[in-house]
């Protein structure tokens, strides 16, 4: 997918005037953090649990390269094939070469944002090879010419009286008349026509949530059923992962499952947790026949040892970006990349560059609501702001941003200065507000006055009154 | 130090020095009741988060120093602010390298550096203000004070015994209104976008005063409010607590 | 060099600290200790109150359940609820012994019981569960022939009968009863989690039941 993330700022004015986005988006407002809190109110030990899960993560990051090779031997022995990839073209060309090696026409998909990321639907169609998302929401976007705007609600972004306008467009081989005026209509008819393409597919490929090191496993968690329709019932399944899902032991993916659900959809436990490890065994009379793990880098891997370690704790529960009043104000296709949100802000600059998606970081008031309810803890404005710097050393920065706060800073150097610079300007806006205590437009404030008044200062500054002895106001 | 009389340094915070020094003198006139000895350094000016949240390290690491400097000196330093008192407390140690000589010090400044309330709340046990304010408000939970520093019940607590005022929550009290520093100016649409639902938020309380502890987020509420017409009054919590409220509100007219 | 070893050397690089072998000791320590972290009191629980717990959590989540007081009643169980909901009296199910040992004929002599693998047309199958897990109502489900995966996907109707002495109060005591079945460092093929039917809220996030996998779950709690 072609970055979009220098746009930012245009896209987001888009998504601001967009009425249908703008209706969908506060349709689900509330829902997911009520529910989250709802979770965590009924789990006593759940702030402990996620000191747990930070630290596993945390130990795992340490011994990622054992862990990886723990996993690998593990996941061979039980007859899996492990393809190792530095780049979305190799992870493509992996898929791609075992799909044609199986002359595959039709592919079925779980819920996988590292396919967004390394753009297979496209690789895949051009191969000849139909990619059939069976996620209901990746569904419902697929139809649409769309990519998700949220990691686990796809198509949050879309409103129940346009899913069912794509319908009608899509499924014509349906009556006409048909009545589409539930949601429970709509999931009917999407099983239905999904149904046959999970029997017809070739290969089924998914994400995982974590591969386990003691086991060899990977496990995907989901709500539908449809991953494991995906992961069964073709002859090969592909399961497409990066090094960072990797959690040691089964005992320790326990301890993040407790928090996943509550934390992603304010579950106790999603309904499906499913555990694979190799293909159909001797004796089984279903599942697949071979069991592929393409395990991806771009990128991640030199994100160790950094600054930008923590981020590689991330299990993907959308948590941040459900609480983030940024993205709740213009939603995640705005982000113009993959992963949206705050964790899209800290991940994106890591994976296409900083120089690409220098934006999202900037685009924070630092509430800090994204932390507070990360399950991994990871602390997401403070890498934000990591970004920032790192856009500042490079240069990268506006001029005019630059100029303006070399300015300020030089002269907040300069107590003395400062003091005579603010003074006279305090008085100068106060005087220009008059009686009326507020201005309504101020050259080189159009930022803000566009959408506000600007308060106007009281007259002479504190410092001025302080140091002249007055203590209070005159 | 003198265990009767806690010398406290006051950081004004750049804002109500320049915009609203009534506020600077409420803060003073808590302190003082509260039997601090109040002394503003004159080599303050900001905090340095506007370079620090654009990623200018090396100045913000220059102007920590300076605040350092001029506040080491004392007791207690005191901010009307929970994001400057924030950035004090929570962010200039990790400005300079474990284990240095500047890091020392500026640990010795987070050490006693506190928002304005919570000092009053949790160090000088203050249970109650003399103050009296005829009329309903509403209480916005700034992010940094609410967040990094875990404000909260404490305005609460002092304002119920605010003679004759009446407390009404809001929806949604500790969601952010959109200031941001330098965000508000570098993403006006989002913002206005935040700040127009948290002025929902504040007009179905049916207050008829909004009060918060960081003048940054007020001035946002206020500017949003009076361009929509809203007669809702607008104050920082230290004006209230102080019984300071005669002079008119922020962004109002006299 | 290989991808592999690049992105292994990289990692290496990144986090090594030079204490290879102390290191190594540490993953291995982990990997084989089993050491259990935090488990939430909430199924630290007497054997009656853990079923109990597994039963409620388990129709929060949408899903039926019904007692019976041996393996032998459960064929007068499930024709029970296949009429109940107007399904057709037919099930499948695997080559679980638990499942081949019931009285189907005897007692239930109208349904007619198939074995296998799911098929496209079946609309009720039944699983034997390995266990479950009261603190979230979850079933525990091993994949081969004495229970296809299939089963628990693709008919519209899942039957999961299981013993009342094979709930247990977290996944952690699941994960060692499946070690000794199938022994270290292995897993069977497939295991699935189920936590209620099959649901989604993708639309406008209203949550619907029966997404893609069983619209129905119905717990059969074998008490003996």
């Amino acid at each position: 997918m072609k970055p979009a993330s220098r746009e930012f700022k245009n896209n987001a004015s888009r998504a601001l005037n967009d009425a249908q986005l703008q209706r969908a988006l506060n349709t689900v407002q509330g829902g997911f953090i009520e529910k989250r809190r709802n979770a965590a109110d009924k789990l006593p030990e759940f702030e402990t649990l996620r000191d747990q899960a930070r630290d596993i993560k945390n130990h795992t990051l340490e011994h990622l390269d054992l862990y990886l090779a723990e996993w690998e031997s593990k996941a061979t022995a039980a007859g899996g094939h492990v393809h190792w990839c530095e780049t979305p073209a190799e992870a493509r060309e992996a898929i791609l070469s075992i799909c044609k090696r199986l002359n595959a026409k039709s592919v079925t998909k779980g819920k996988s944002m590292i396919t967004e990321e390394i753009a297979i639907n496209p690789a895949l169609a051009d191969a000849g090879i139909d990619p059939v998302e069976t996620d209901l929401g990746e569904y419902i976007i697929q139809l649409r010419g769309e990519t998700p705007s949220h990691i686990i609600a796809p198509a949050i972004h879309v409103t129940k009286d346009q899913i069912e306008a794509d319908f009608r467009k899509t499924h014509t081989h349906l009556p006409g008349d048909r009545n589409l005026d539930e949601s429970t209509a709509l999931v009917n008819e999407a099983r239905q026509i999904l149904r046959q393409k999970y029997i017809e597919a070739d290969v089924g490929i998914t994400g995982a949530n974590f591969l386990i090191a003691e086991t060899g496993s990977s496990v995907i968690v989901t709500n539908e059923g449809n991953g494991d329709l995906t992961q069964t019932l073709p002859k090969a399944h592909i399961v497409m992962a990066t090094i960072d899902k990797m959690v040691p032991t089964l005992e320790d993916v326990s301890t993040i499952l407790r928090l996943l659900a509550r934390s992603a959809t304010g579950q106790e436990f999603s309904a499906y947790t499913t555990w694979s490890t190799g293909p159909r065994r001797p004796g089984d009379l279903d599942g697949p026949e071979e069991y592929h793990v393409v395990v991806l880098d771009n990128g991640r891997s030199g994100m160790l040892g950094t600054e930008f370690q923590d981020v590689l704790r991330c299990i993907r529960c959308g948590a941040c970006m459900n609480h983030c009043p940024v993205y709740q104000s213009i939603g995640g296709h705005a982000y113009g990349w993959v992963y949206p949100g705050p964790i899209g802000s800290v991940l994106t600059p890591g994976l296409i560059g900083v120089d690409e998606a220098g934006q999202l970081p900037n685009a924070s008031t630092f509430c800090g609501r994204c932390e507070e309810v990360c399950p991994m803890r990871i602390p997401l404005p403070k890498m934000m702001r990591h970004w920032r710097e790192k856009e500042f050393e490079s240069k990268l920065t506006p001029h005019t941003v630059r100029t303006g706060l070399g300015l300020w800073s030089w002269l907040a150097r300069r107590p003395g200065l400062y003091h005579l610079a603010t003074g006279i300007a305090a008085r100068a806006l106060s005087a220009m507000a008059g009686r009326r205590g507020r201005l309504r437009s101020l050259p080189l404030a159009g930022g803000w006055t566009r959408h506000r008044d600007l308060p106007a200062p009281q007259g002479r500054s504190f410092q001025a009154r302080w140091k002249s002895g007055e203590r209070s106001m005159q | 130090m003198s265990e009767a009389q806690p010398k406290v340094g006051l950081f004004v915070t750049c804002l109500i020095d320049f915009i609203r020094p009534s506020v600077g003198f409420a803060a003073v006139k808590l302190l003082e009741q509260a039997g601090c000895h109040v002394e503003v350094p004159d080599a303050q000016t900001c905090c340095g988060q506007p370079a620090y949240n654009s990623g200018d390290r090396k100045s913000t690491a220059d102007i920590a120093l300076q605040v350092i400097e001029a506040f080491e000196g004392y007791d207690y330093v005191v901010a009307p602010s929970g994001s400057c008192a924030g950035m004090l407390k929570k962010h200039y140690p990790n400005l300079f390298e474990d284990g240095s000589e500047a890091r020392k010090r500026a640990d010795a400044v987070s050490q006693k550096t506190h928002e304005l309330v919570s000092f009053l709340y949790r160090v000088l046990k203050v249970r109650s203000v003399d103050a009296a304010f005829d009329g309903s408000v509403t209480y916005h939970d700034s992010c940094s004070g609410y967040r990094e520093l875990g404000i909260s019940s404490e305005p609460r607590a002092l304002l119920a015994t605010v003679n004759g005022l009446k407390l009404q929550e809001m929806e949604d009290s500790n969601v952010c209104c959109g200031f941001g520093g330098t965000f508000c100016v570098k993403y006006p649409e989002i913002s206005n976008e935040m700040v127009s639902k948290k002025m929902a938020a504040i007009e179905a309380a049916g207050t008829d005063t909004l009060l918060a502890g960081d003048l940054g987020c007020l001035m946002n509420m206020a500017g949003k409010l009076k361009r929509s017409g809203s007669n809702i009054k607008v104050r920082h919590v230290a004006e209230v607590l102080a019984g300071d409220t005669d002079r008119p509100a922020i962004a109002e007219g006299e | 060099m290989s991808a592999r070893d690049a992105i292994l050397s990289r990692i290496r690089r990144a986090t090594g600290r030079g204490d290879d072998a102390g290191r190594q000791a540490a993953v291995a320590e982990r990997l084989k200790s089993h050491r259990r972290n935090l488990i939430p009191e909430r199924g630290n629980i007497d054997a009656k109150a853990r079923i109990k717990l597994f039963e409620d959590m388990a129709i929060a989540v949408q899903a039926s359940v019904a007692h019976v007081a041996s393996s032998n009643d459960v064929p007068e169980a499930v024709a029970a609820y296949l009429r109940q909901h107007n399904l057709p009296q037919h099930i499948r199910h695997g080559a679980h012994e638990t499942a081949a040992n019931m009285p189907w004929a005897e007692k239930a002599p109208a349904l007619e019981v198939v074995t296998g693998p799911a098929e496209p047309a079946d609309e009720v199958s039944l699983s034997i569960a390995v266990g479950g897990v009261a603190e979230t109502g979850t079933l525990v489900l091993t994949s081969g022939p004495d229970n296809p995966t299939t089963l628990n996907f693709l008919p519209e109707n899942h039957i999961v009968a299981i013993r009342a002495s094979d709930v247990a109060g977290s996944y952690e005591d699941i994960w060692d009863r499946i070690r000794k079945a199938h022994g270290e460092g292995t897993l069977p093929r497939t295991v699935n989690m189920v936590t209620g039917p099959s649901r989604t809220g993708d639309i406008e996030q209203r949550i619907e039941l029966g997404a893609h996998g069983p619209r129905r779950l119905h717990i059969v709690i074998i008490d003996e």
